[in-house]
């Protein structure tokens, strides 16, 4: 898998604020049609590095590449420009808007005639048939496309966001923590939904938390800590107490091993 | 977690068809409407004859032209206190130009819609560029806009309006009742942001940003351009409600619009249904809302209650909508 160039990468990000320096000269690299875990002790710096790839913040030093072409993200609205779509953990939706519209909103879809040239009037039926269309690809159930998002569950809300995410993103979907808010149940559909995301041929940035979901889920597994990729390692290589002990910094032996190769493979 | 299931088949079968109507946001104002109207209708043989429900209307005009500016800051999340005194200060402008200054009738109206554009402005200004709230900006520009609309009249009343000005309070009849040309104009207007609030792609952001500001901004709309663009609006309907006041009352007034109407809009647009929580909400409604403050106060005119009652009845109106709303909309969040 990881013969193929990365999608997105970054080399020696750095993000300093004042004295804190959050991100320590990270590398990155997201490879075609994986799902990427990073993971992390509170303050490793994986959030820093996620707004840096989302053009939420903008690095003091390092450079990002899409495709291999350096890019430089001044705002999400450039990422999203790019193709990179950003799915987050608050349930990033308008409950009163129905389930189109939020798939569509500020992407909405004018009509291609005289009323929508002049009046602005929106192409509501088209946008209603491709909503439908990515649901159902996705498998993701509802009823339909026009009840409002808050008479979903919290796992169908989150499928939404995913579902705009997954329906607008050209190159890569980031996820940040997109099952911290949900419930058991709901935190299975939506893990679920991320795998068939990736079987759409978008590979997936996957921030979490919850280890059994990263090791079920992640191709590979970016670890971060003290503002750097202290190592990235895989399902098969690594157990997940090797991998919180690289996180936390735990085993020094594992540490150094870790750090003196740059892909682990035993 | 809201978990809510719902097994409702997706053909439309009879049932879904009546359980659609009867959860339609604005069935709860219709109805309040119809029983308002049957009540007044009960105690006064006045009430349903032609010529008093074309003075509801002509009464309802200017609240309900306040209150479709009113309505879309709502929608946002917002509020406005100003809407009032900005539409006096509007025709005081409007009236002092044409009477004082001799200006043309229509550039002076004109002049005078643009000065509570100008407000508009202002308090989308302070909203979006110093991120204070919506209640205490338009509670200073409600000040303001009272004190210019004093020391620009010199607490003169304009009157003797040139006919220009009083077009909109002309009536024509139809079936046996008369109505204004300012009745029409604000139909007209209700079907405008009607619209724009559900057909195009503005109205959705002015939804999404009063429903979650946050995710609005995170989908790439730009909150703060929506934001102000429903403060100018709103500026922009409470010239015209000033244009409207004008005509009706062939009076430039620096006492009126201060109390009456600027609750009064409020109220409509509780009424109409629309969430003070924002994001929720129709102009269909807030016109149905702006119906039931004139029916009310109408209706208890014509049986006798005074003046100083109906603002007791107002506010306990604007208590008891304003409960529904908490009630239905703040348990789901």
């Amino acid at each position: 898998m990881n013969e193929a160039a990365p999608i997105l990468e970054a080399r020696g990000l750095v993000k300093r604020y004042g004295q804190v320096v959050a991100l320590n000269g990270a590398d990155f690299e997201l490879f075609p049609n994986e799902i990427l875990a990073i993971i992390g002790d509170n303050g490793a710096g994986k959030s820093t590095l996620i707004k840096a790839l989302s053009g939420a913040l903008q690095p003091d030093e390092g450079e990002i590449r899409l495709d291999g072409g350096p890019v430089h993200f001044r705002s999400p609205g450039d990422a999203r420009r790019a193709g990179i779509e950003t799915v987050y953990q608050d349930l990033a939706v308008a409950p009163s808007l129905d389930i189109a519209s939020n798939i569509f909103l500020g992407r909405e879809r004018r009509r291609r005639d005289p009323l929508g040239l002049l009046l602005r009037l929106l192409d509501k039926r088209a946008m209603r048939r491709e909503a439908t269309r990515h649901f159902a690809e996705l498998q993701i159930g509802v009823q339909s496309m026009t009840q409002p998002v808050e008479n979903l569950s919290g796992g169908q809300r989150q499928g939404v966001a995913v579902a705009r995410a997954a329906t607008w993103a050209r190159r890569l979907v980031i996820m940040d923590e997109p099952t911290a808010a949900l419930g058991v149940k709901e935190t299975r559909q939506v893990l679920d939904l991320i795998g068939r995301v990736r079987e759409r041929g978008l590979p997936v940035i996957l921030i979490s938390h919850d280890m059994p979901h990263v090791f079920e889920l992640a191709d590979r597994i970016h670890i971060m800590r003290l503002g750097r990729r202290i190592a990235v390692v895989t399902p098969k290589t690594h157990t997940m107490p090797e991998a919180v002990a690289l996180m936390t910094g735990a085993t020094r032996g594992e540490l150094e091993q870790a750090l003196t190769k740059e892909e682990p493979a035993r | 977690m809201a978990t809510k299931e719902t097994t409702a088949p997706t053909s439309l079968s009879a049932l879904t068809v009546v359980r659609r109507i009867a959860t339609a946001p604005t069935v709860g104002p219709f109805v309040a409407l119809v029983l308002t109207m049957a009540f007044f209708s009960l105690k006064s043989d006045r009430f349903l004859d032609a010529q008093n429900l074309s003075l509801i209307l002509q009464q309802v005009m200017v609240v309900g032209v306040l209150a479709i500016g009113q309505t879309l800051v709502i929608l946002t999340a917002g509020i406005d206190l100003s809407c009032g005194t900005v539409m006096a200060f509007g025709q005081v402008i409007m009236t002092k130009l044409a009477i004082e200054n001799g200006l043309d009738p229509l550039l002076a109206i004109a002049l005078g819609i643009l000065t509570c554009v100008g407000f508009g402005l202002l308090n989308g200004g302070l909203v979006t560029g110093i991120r204070l709230p919506a209640f205490i900006v338009t509670l200073g520009t409600l000040n303001i806009a009272f004190a210019l609309t004093h020391i620009v009249s010199n607490d003169l009343t304009f009157s003797g309006l040139p006919s220009e000005m009083l077009f909109f309070g002309r009536t024509f009849s139809v079936a046996g009742g008369d109505f204004t040309y300012g009745v029409v104009l604000m139909l007209v207007l209700y079907g405008i942001a009607w619209y724009a609030l559900t057909q195009t792609a503005w109205g959705r952001h002015v939804y999404a940003v009063g429903d979650n500001a946050e995710a609005a901004r995170l989908t790439g709309i730009k909150v703060n351009r929506v934001l102000l663009s429903v403060y100018v609006l709103a500026g922009l309907t409470y010239g015209i409600a000033a244009m409207l006041l004008v005509s009706r009352t062939e009076l430039g007034d620096p006492n009126a619009g201060q109390t009456t109407e600027n609750l009064d809009a409020i109220t409509a647009v509780v009424l109409g249904g629309t969430s003070l929580f924002g994001g929720r909400g129709t102009v269909i409604g807030t016109l149905i809302g702006a119906t039931i403050v004139g029916v009310f106060r109408n209706g208890l005119t014509l049986i006798g209650v005074e003046v100083i009652y109906q603002y007791l009845v107002t506010g306990i109106l604007v208590i008891l909508a304003v409960s529904v709303d908490q009630l239905t909309h703040r348990r789901t969040l």
